[in-house]
């Protein structure tokens, strides 16, 4: 039993079929890749796993509780962080408020009215966010803007803020989309540090096949809506299905 | 200092200073000379300053921390004039459970209007609240003004809950249950501060100058005191970074787990309950409360005065409001015999052609000017009239920096 289990989902846009009789398992501590070509409805799973989408049919289990119907707020508090294709940050603020964000959304739950407290009575916060941008070697600009940042610092940033909450399951949006190679090799790295320091598990959608298979422990591929074969990276490699889905029929 | 960090208690106290200060600093001129139309140090204007003040900075907390743009907070303003002149009518006429009544009843208001209104954001929202305060309005101005006694009846609701156009007046014969519902010599009794008149004034005398201190005016002064000191504490809580988050992205803050919708609640009650507070100071200064004060161009002023001194800067939005204020009372008494006067000195056709030329700004024409000066603003300053402050502080820094290194230079030996 995986921490998310995901069982005959379906999800139709209008005579579209996005995703049909999907099912994923997902081991805890595991690195699992979901890959595919365009089209393929990778996306589409994963907003149906944070509560931007509702599965018309299925169930998805998160440890062990059902997320559908869930804002994404609600799901967030589950234990679910989510890093974007392109970074989602707080451009006008700092890098230091960007991280503290995170730290109270974990300390307070959904909504606090904290309106007087002094931010100099947040030591453990202050501390939490500190601590975290050292980890991420981001600590010498804790006071920039960070709409000013690289787009390789803007994704350490979301990273970092993903993992200050100490989430159980980092969903990833091809993280390295866009990226020059030199930024997608750090963020390898990156995600390598995370996987063998934290007690965490990473689901990543991706298309750069250098990142997958430097990383996933075990592979999903999706084509058209449904997951043609789920196996170690080596298996899937030369797998027939699979250059078939990304070659075409010819091939 | 009272928890805040060293540049925000600066600020703070200079504020306080200028504020406490305003009945010298707003009279530079002798009675009697030129300029002294100029002088904005009476006490009926400087109310005006600090009482808008407070419904900019209430106004900022919204628009300047969230970026929603409510367009019908004069609703608040309204709601909270009418409170006040219930507890006038009704309890007395002291000014604290007023100013407490019209703070309660904008923010039961805010409630509801908000939690209709932030089910939309960007311009809906806006048109939204704009609705909302048009209805306020249409309330006020006629629903709600019908006699509501009885026809055999002349009680207190004859005029209804508003008094409709002719607005909400204090009569004799008010209940006022709790205070006296006659003053001493028979008229009505004005407001007060446990027996402190508002309205109450001493003169000081130097030389040609006349300095006016004004009870009101220094209640207003502290009570707006209190409302900057308090948005300074919410601008630096976890609260207000919340708020920029916001502004900033509000999709990844629901994924980082909170919720953003009480939070936008929470920001519109409390810039609501800072509309009361100011409406029900306007009560408390003048004893009188129109619909007028609900009317879209009221919502609309207050967002030009927030923009004018800045968005989303602490002092911004007070600067405003005083250039507003300021620009209608004073600009708008200057007419075309004083402009004659001025310019008396130029041949009489140069003459005739320069006050030709300046009389469309002046007088009436205030908002023609007022107008001039928004665009210059947006246009050129951005950040508002802060941001042309910090400007000119950073050339000036910038001259004693070049200053200093030439001397530095000049100091070095020769080799």
């Amino acid at each position: 039993m995986g921490i998310l289990e995901v069982k005959d989902v379906n999800k139709n846009f209008g005579g579209l079929k996005a995703l049909s009789n999907v099912n994923l398992s997902v081991a805890e501590n595991s690195v699992h890749a979901i890959i595919g070509p365009n089209g393929a409805g990778k996306s589409t799973l994963l907003n149906c796993l944070v509560g931007k989408l509702i599965p018309d049919t299925g169930s998805v289990m998160f440890d062990g509780q059902s997320v559908l119907g869930r804002k994404p707020h609600e799901i967030n508090q589950m234990g679910i962080s989510r890093v974007f294709q392109t970074p989602e940050i707080f451009g006008d603020l700092t890098v230091f408020e960007n991280v503290m964000i995170p730290c109270f959304a974990k300390r307070d739950g959904e909504f606090r009215l904290h309106a007087v407290e002094g931010m100099m009575n947040e030591a453990e916060i202050v501390e939490e966010a500190e601590r975290m941008l050292i980890d991420v070697n981001m600590i010498d600009k804790r006071h920039a803007h960070s709409a000013s940042l690289s787009r390789g610092d803007k994704r350490r940033l979301e990273m970092a803020m993903c993992l200050v909450q100490q989430p159980k399951l980092l969903l990833l949006d091809e993280p390295t989309a866009g990226m020059a190679r030199a930024d997608t090799n750090n963020t390898i790295d990156l995600l390598k540090e995370i996987r063998d320091k934290r007690d965490i598990t990473m689901a990543i959608i991706e298309h750069d096949m250098h990142v997958v298979f430097s990383l996933a422990e075990r592979i999903t591929v999706l084509a058209q809506g449904t997951p043609l074969v789920e196996d170690v990276p080596e298996n899937i490699k030369g797998h027939p299905k699979v250059q078939e889905a990304y070659l075409g029929e010819a091939a | 200092m009272f928890g805040l960090n060293k540049k925000d208690s600066t600020l703070l106290l200079i504020v306080a200073g200028l504020v406490l200060l305003a009945p010298f600093l707003l009279n530079p001129f002798p009675e009697g000379s030129a300029m002294a139309q100029f002088n904005a140090g009476y006490p009926d204007l400087m109310q005006r300053f600090v009482i808008f003040g407070i419904f900019a900075i209430g106004f900022n907390i919204l628009f300047g921390l969230t970026g929603y743009l409510s367009f019908g907070h004069a609703a608040f303003l309204g709601v909270g004039s009418y409170a006040a002149m219930w507890m006038f009518k009704l309890f007395g006429m002291n000014v604290l459970p007023a100013l407490a009544l019209s703070i309660l009843m904008s923010g039961l208001f805010a409630v509801v209007i908000g939690y209709v209104s932030l089910r939309r954001s960007g311009i809906y929202f806006s048109i939204l609240t704009l609705a909302f305060a048009m209805m306020s309005y249409a309330l006020a101005y006629s629903v709600l003004a019908a006699d509501m006694d009885g026809p055999d009846q002349q009680g207190l609701l004859q005029k209804g809950l508003t008094g409709g156009e002719t607005g909400l007046q204090l009569t004799l014969d008010d209940p006022r249950i709790l205070g006296q519902q006659t003053a001493g010599d028979g008229n009505l009794p004005v407001p007060s501060l446990f027996g402190l008149e508002m309205r109450s004034a001493s003169e000081l005398n130097v030389g040609d100058w006349v300095f006016t201190f004004s009870a009101g005016y220094y209640f207003s002064a502290i009570v707006m005191l209190l409302s900057f000191y308090l948005s300074i504490r919410i601008f630096r809580s976890p609260f207000g970074l919340v708020l920029r988050s916001i502004k900033s992205n509000q999709q990844r803050l629901s994924y980082t787990g909170m919720n953003p919708k009480p939070y936008m609640l929470a920001a519109f009650v409390i810039s609501g309950m800072y509309a009361g507070l100011a409406g029900g100071l306007m009560a408390a200064m003048d004893p009188l409360a129109g619909p007028e004060r609900m009317f879209w161009t009221a919502s609309g002023e207050v967002v030009l005065m927030t923009i004018l001194g800045g968005v989303g800067t602490l002092i911004g939005p007070v600067l405003g409001a005083g250039a507003i204020k300021y620009m209608e009372n004073i600009l708008s008494k200057i007419n075309s015999d004083i402009l004659h006067s001025w310019f008396a000195f130029l041949p009489d056709g140069l003459e005739d052609f320069v006050v030709t030329l300046i009389y469309p700004f002046i007088g009436k024409g205030w908002h023609l000017t007022l107008g001039i000066i928004f665009m210059l603003v947006v246009i050129f300053l951005p950040g508002g009239l802060v941001e042309g402050g910090q400007r000119i502080a950073r050339a000036m820094r910038r001259k004693k920096q070049t200053a200093s290194d030439d001397d530095t230079k000049a100091k070095q030996p020769a080799e």
